[in-house]
């Protein structure tokens, strides 16, 4: 079952990509990371941040934001990414002010509102943590056919791993999705692109 | 012939670990370089990265990783498949003679767990790998912040 959804996604993914490229040729800026305008939904959630204050999208509207799916015991990837996403906030300067990097956990168990505050404040303070319970959790993943598993406890600690998609969802200042960043993308792709979001309002 | 080839792989592991366990590497002729640990708040699991170098005629295989500054010390790897990011546990890992090869994020790392001390960055923390035939090599790793990018930040 899980395979044959992540092969739909999979494909999904190669389908809206060869789209996007025919797209792109059209009028679109020069993108440099994957154009999804059209293909996946608008901006939609109810969470709470990494203050304990309820949030919706539309708190966001209005800025640029930057979403990516990950969870606070990963040691590894997640860290990696958030760190090329905070050298991409500072090359932004005063742009970064425009953009919002929303961390959305899958793990909310572990990930309790004080424990992600230090995680993302520890790579950026600008850097926004956000959990939910499981139902709303699970509903954000589904609206951008996102995947993430727990998986079964390797050591006799119990402590688990978290397998999880590992794309960055890009959304213009209206909450339309608009671009997507896969886990090979430069930090200097993801600037250049966010530079021309942040810059047309 | 995949059976040929899981038995041809099985008798190359055996015939590799024999030859292991019959010449332990001395352990000058290992070291790591770059060694670092990217700190995380609130006692989280820690990563550690570097560059392991092995400088001896013969192939040498880590077989475990300890440290006086955490209960546990698990050699990982990250990687992707079909975009989803996934960490698996690692059995061992083979250094090549003459050859090196590389602890770095999004791959092969040392994942630290329950510390045993407050750590920060700042700190150091010694960490030593077991091979294969019963070498030791210990190496201290400095504690970076975060959103370090590495050593040379």
């Amino acid at each position: 079952m899980v395979m044959s959804l992540r092969r739909f996604r999979f494909h999904w993914l190669l389908t809206s990509c060869a789209a996007v490229l025919l797209a792109a040729c059209a009028s679109h800026p020069n993108w440099q990371l994957d154009d999804v305008s059209g293909h996946l939904p608008d901006l939609k959630f109810q969470l709470t941040n990494d203050l304990g204050k309820p949030v919706t999208a539309a708190t966001y509207r209005g800025k640029v934001v930057v979403l990516y799916f990950g969870y606070t015991h990963c040691p590894d990837v997640c860290p990696l990414t958030l760190v090329h996403l905070h050298t991409v906030l500072q090359k932004l300067g005063k742009d970064a002010g425009d953009v919002r990097v929303l961390f959305v956990t899958v793990d909310p168990t572990r990930d309790t509102v004080p424990v992600l505050h230090q995680y993302v404040t520890a790579f950026d303070p600008r850097i926004v943590g956000l959990t939910g319970t499981q139902d709303e959790l699970a509903r954000l993943a589904k609206r951008y056919r996102a995947f993430y598993q727990r998986e079964t406890p390797k050591t006799s600690s119990g402590d688990y791993e978290v397998t999880h998609s590992s794309a960055i969802y890009i959304f213009d200042r209206e909450g339309r999705a608009r671009l997507l960043a896969t886990p090979g993308a430069t930090n200097d792709a993801i600037y250049h692109d966010l530079k021309i979001l942040a810059e047309h309002p | 012939m995949t059976a040929l080839r899981g038995l041809l792989a099985f008798v190359l592991a055996a015939v590799g670990s024999m030859a292991l366990a019959a010449t332990p590497a001395p352990p000058q002729e290992l070291h790591i370089e770059h060694a670092w640990i990217r700190w995380l708040p609130a006692n989280l699991p820690a990563a550690g990265y570097g560059e392991i170098v092995n400088d001896s005629d013969g192939a040498v295989r880590i077989m475990r990783a300890s440290s006086p500054a955490y209960g546990m010390v698990m050699l990982h790897h990250s990687r992707l498949a079909h975009g989803d990011s996934t960490m698996d546990m690692v059995d061992h890992l083979e250094i090549p003679a003459h050859g090196r090869v590389k602890l770095a994020p999004g791959g092969y790392h040392l994942m630290l767990i329950h510390a045993k001390r407050p750590i920060k960055p700042g700190d150091t923390v010694k960490i030593t790998l077991d091979f294969a035939g019963g070498g030791k090599l210990q190496t201290v790793f400095p504690v970076l912040p975060a959103n370090a990018s590495g050593p040379e930040d």
